[in-house]
C-alpha cells in the first residue's frame, strides 16, 4: 500500500483534494447535516454504556435514558479491582502478542522466499497460501475444534493463538508479497557485492525496509485476534482462561440483575480496543482498508 | 480450483520483474534446472514452519470434517457408525437448518439492498473539504475495531424491554412503536441486521472514500465541461470508476453475511423460536449442545461450500480484473 501511495505524484493528491466533489452550497450543508447524524448514531451507544457504569442498577431501571444523578464510582471500582477483568485482559493480550507474532515471523520469511527467490511451483504455493482468504475462521470452527482437542490443545492459549495465526498467514503474505517484491533487484545485488549471504540481505535490508507493511500486517492480525470469539468460546470452558470478548458476553449473563456492573464491565473492556485504536488510527484504517484491495 | 490457481499462475508469471530478471540471469551460470542445495535449505527453512502451520490449521481441520461428516458421531467414543451421505440429507430435510440458510441471505440480501447504497450515498456526500473530515472518519469507523461480543452487549442492553430505545421511542411520541426488538420473532432478525450496520457500515463508508480519492478531479470538471449534470457525473463517470471497490465490498459483505455468529449467538441465542437461527449458530448448536460432532461436521463442510464456491466464482468473474489491475499497479 506504501508502495501504491508512493508511487502518487504528489500534485495530482493536491488536486484530487481541491475538486473532489460538486461544490454547491445545500450540497456542503447537507454533508454536514448527514456528518453530525452518523456521529450521533455511532457515539450514542458508546457514551450509554459508559454513563451507565456511573450510574447505580435503580438509576437505570427508573430511567433508562437519563443521566447519572448522582455519579457512583463504585461499580467501575468494584471491576478495576477485582482480578476476573485483569484476568481476562492478560489472557487477550498474551493470544493476540503469540498470534500477532507467529503470524508475522513465519508469514514475513514465507513472503520472502515466494517473493524474492525463482522456483518451481511458486506460484502455485502462493495460490496455495490464498485459500485462507476465501473463508473465515469461523466456517473451520468445529473441525479446527476436533483437531486442537487430539492435539492436546484445549484450555490452553496456544490452542487459541496457533489457529489464528495459521489463519492470518494468508493475509499476511499477500500483503507483503508484492511489497517485498517491489524492492529493487539492485540493494539485493549490492548486499551480495558486499558479501552478504540472501538470508542476511532479508535481514538486515529487506525486514527494515519492510517496515510499514509489517506494521500493517502486525495491526491486521493483532486486531482480529483481539476480538475473536467462537474460538475462546470453544476451547475455554474454565473462566481463568477467558479472553475479554468472551469474558463480555459471560459477565453479561452471569450478572444480569447487577445491570449497572455489566455497564461498567462493558465500557472498561472497550477501553483497551479504542485507545489501541486512537493511537494507532492510521495503520488501522490504513492497513484495514487497503488490505482489502490487495 | 486448479483453473483459478493456474490463472493466477499465469498472471504471476507476467509479473516476472526487474528483480526476478536478474536472479534469473544469475543462475544461468549453473547447470539448468537444478536448483543448488543451498537454495533448497533457504527455501525449507523459510517456508516450512508456514505451510505447516497453514496445513496443520487451515486445511487440514476442514479434509478431517469432511472425513467425519459420513458418520454418526457423538464425539467422543471410536469412529464405527459410517452413515454415508445421510448427514448431509438430514441437513437439508430439517427445516431450521433451511431457515437458518434463508437468514444468511436475508442479511446478505439486506445489506446489499440498504447497506450499500446507503454507504455510497454517505461516502458521495461527504467526499468534499469539510471541517472535521478526519474526525468523521475516524468515529464512523471505531465500531468496525470494537469486539462483535462488545457490540452485542452494549446493543442487548440498550434493546432491553423498558430500556434505553423504549423509552427514546416513547419520549419521541411513538408509543405504539415499542417492541419486544430481541424477543419477537417477527423482527428479531432485522434488529441483528441493525446492530450488524452499526457495527459494520462505517467500514464500507471508508473503504468507498478511499475509493473515491482515487479518482482524479479532472474528471468530474471534464464531464461538467461536457455539460453533464452532477448527478449524470456521479452515475456515469464516478459510480463505474468506484466499481472495484464496490466489489471488494459486495466480496466481504457476503463473506460476513454466511459466517454471521456472534451477534445472534449472545443476543439472542438464535431464538426466538429459531427466528435468528444462522448456519454458523446452528452448527455450534449441534456440535456442543447436542453433542452430534458428526452432523456438525457435515454442516461445517456445508458452510464451507457456500464461502468456497461463492469466493471463487466471485473472484472469477466479478473480482478477476479488479484483482489483477492491482496487482501489476502494486508490484510497479
Amino acid at each position: 500500500m506504501a508502495a501504491i501511495q508512493a508511487t502518487q505524484p504528489a500534485p495530482r493528491h493536491h488536486r484530487v483534494a481541491k475538486v473532489a466533489g460538486p461544490r454547491s452550497p445545500s450540497g456542503t450543508a447537507s454533508a454536514y447535516a448527514v456528518g453530525v447524524i452518523i456521529i450521533v448514531i455511532t457515539v450514542v451507544p458508546l457514551l450509554y454504556v459508559i454513563l451507565g457504569g456511573f450510574r447505580t442498577t435503580a438509576q437505570i431501571n427508573e430511567d433508562p435514558a437519563g443521566l447519572p444523578s448522582p455519579w457512583v464510582w463504585t461499580n467501575y471500582k468494584a471491576v478495576i479491582t477485582s482480578s476476573v477483568f485483569w484476568h481476562f485482559l492478560l489472557n487477550s493480550t498474551v493470544i493476540a502478542v503469540i498470534a500477532t507474532g507467529l503470524a508475522v515471523v513465519l508469514g514475513a520469511m514465507a513472503a520472502f522466499a515466494l517473493s524474492r527467490y525463482v522456483f518451481k511451483g511458486r506460484e502455485g504455493l502462493y495460490a496455495f497460501f490464498t485459500i485462507g482468504l476465501m473463508f473465515p475462521l469461523t466456517v473451520a470452527a468445529l473441525p479446527l475444534y476436533l483437531q486442537l482437542r487430539r492435539l492436546g490443545l484445549l484450555e490452553n492459549l496456544w490452542g487459541v493463538a496457533i489457529p489464528e495465526a495459521a489463519f492470518s498467514l494468508s493475509i499476511t503474505i499477500v500483503i507483503l508479497r508484492p511489497f517485498m517484491r517491489a524492492i529493487p533487484g539492485e540493494l539485493e545485488d549490492a548486499a551480495v557485492v558486499d558479501g552478504t549471504s540472501r538470508l542476511g540481505f532479508f535481514w538486515r535490508v529487506l525486514l527494515p525496509l519492510s517496515a510499514p507493511a509489517l506494521t500493517t500486517v502486525a495491526v491486521l492480525a493483532f486486531v482480529t485476534s483481539w476480538n475473536f470469539y467462537i474460538l475462546p468460546l470453544l476451547v475455554f470452558n474454565d473462566q481463568i482462561h477467558f479472553t475479554l470478548p468472551l469474558g463480555v458476553a459471560t459477565f453479561q449473563s452471569q450478572y444480569s440483575v447487577d445491570t449497572a456492573r455489566v455497564f461498567a464491565f462493558t465500557s472498561l473492556s472497550m477501553l483497551p480496543t479504542l485507545i489501541f485504536f486512537v493511537i494507532a488510527q492510521r495503520r488501522i484504517v490504513g492497513g484495514l482498508t487497503g488490505a482489502v484491495k490487495g | 480450483m486448479s483453473t483459478q490457481s493456474r490463472a493466477t499462475a499465469q498472471s504471476g508469471e507476467d509479473l516476472l520483474d526487474a528483480a526476478d530478471a536478474t536472479r534469473v540471469g544469475r543462475q544461468l551460470g549453473r547447470p539448468k534446472g537444478r536448483p543448488s542445495w543451498r537454495q533448497r535449505l533457504e527455501l525449507s527453512v523459510l517456508l516450512g514452519p508456514a505451510f505447516i502451520l497453514f496445513v496443520g490449521f487451515v486445511i487440514l481441520p476442514i479434509a478431517v470434517g469432511v472425513y467425519y461428516s459420513i458418520y454418526k458421531w457423538n464425539g467422543f467414543g471410536p469412529l464405527k457408525d459410517v452413515v454415508g451421505f445421510d448427514n448431509y440429507r438430514r441437513a437439508f430435510s430439517d427445516s431450521v437448518f433451511i431457515s437458518a440458510i434463508k437468514h444468511n441471505l436475508i442479511i446478505a440480501g439486506l445489506s446489499l439492498l440498504i447497506q450499500l447504497p446507503l454507504s455510497i450515498a454517505i461516502a458521495l456526500l461527504i467526499n468534499r473539504k469539510m471541517r472535521g473530515r478526519g474526525f468523521l472518519r475516524l468515529v464512523v469507523f471505531a465500531p468496525y475495531v470494537l469486539s462483535a461480543a462488545v457490540t452485542a452487549v452494549t446493543w442487548s442492553l440498550m434493546l432491553q424491554p423498558g430500556g434505553f430505545v423504549d423509552s427514546l421511542v416513547k419520549n419521541s411520541g411513538g408509543g405504539s412503536w415499542v417492541h419486544a426488538w430481541l424477543g419477537d420473532p417477527k423482527i428479531a432478525l432485522s434488529t441483528i441486521f441493525v446492530v450488524a450496520t452499526w457495527q459494520y457500515m462505517g467500514f464500507g463508508i471508508v473503504l468507498l472514500l478511499a475509493g473515491l480519492q482515487g479518482i482524479p478531479g479532472e474528471l468530474r470538471e471534464a464531464a461538467a465541461l461536457d455539460g453533464a449534470t452532477p448527478w449524470q457525473t456521479t452515475r456515469m463517470v464516478i459510480l463505474p470508476l468506484l466499481g472495484p471497490t464496490i466489489r471488494i465490498w459486495i466480496f466481504l459483505s457476503m463473506i460476513g453475511s454466511l459466517q454471521l455468529f456472534d451477534l445472534p449467538w449472545i443476543m439472542t441465542n438464535g431464538g426466538p423460536a429459531n427466528a435468528t437461527t444462522t448456519m454458523a449458530t446452528y452448527l455450534i448448536d449441534k456440535g456442543f449442545r447436542s453433542y452430534e460432532f458428526g452432523y456438525g461436521s457435515a454442516v461445517a463442510v456445508i458452510l464451507f461450500l457456500f464461502c468456497f464456491i461463492f469466493a471463487v466464482l466471485y473472484q472469477r468473474f466479478a473480482l478477476r480484473r479488479d484483482t489483477e489491475g492491482s496487482l501489476t499497479r502494486m508490484a510497479g
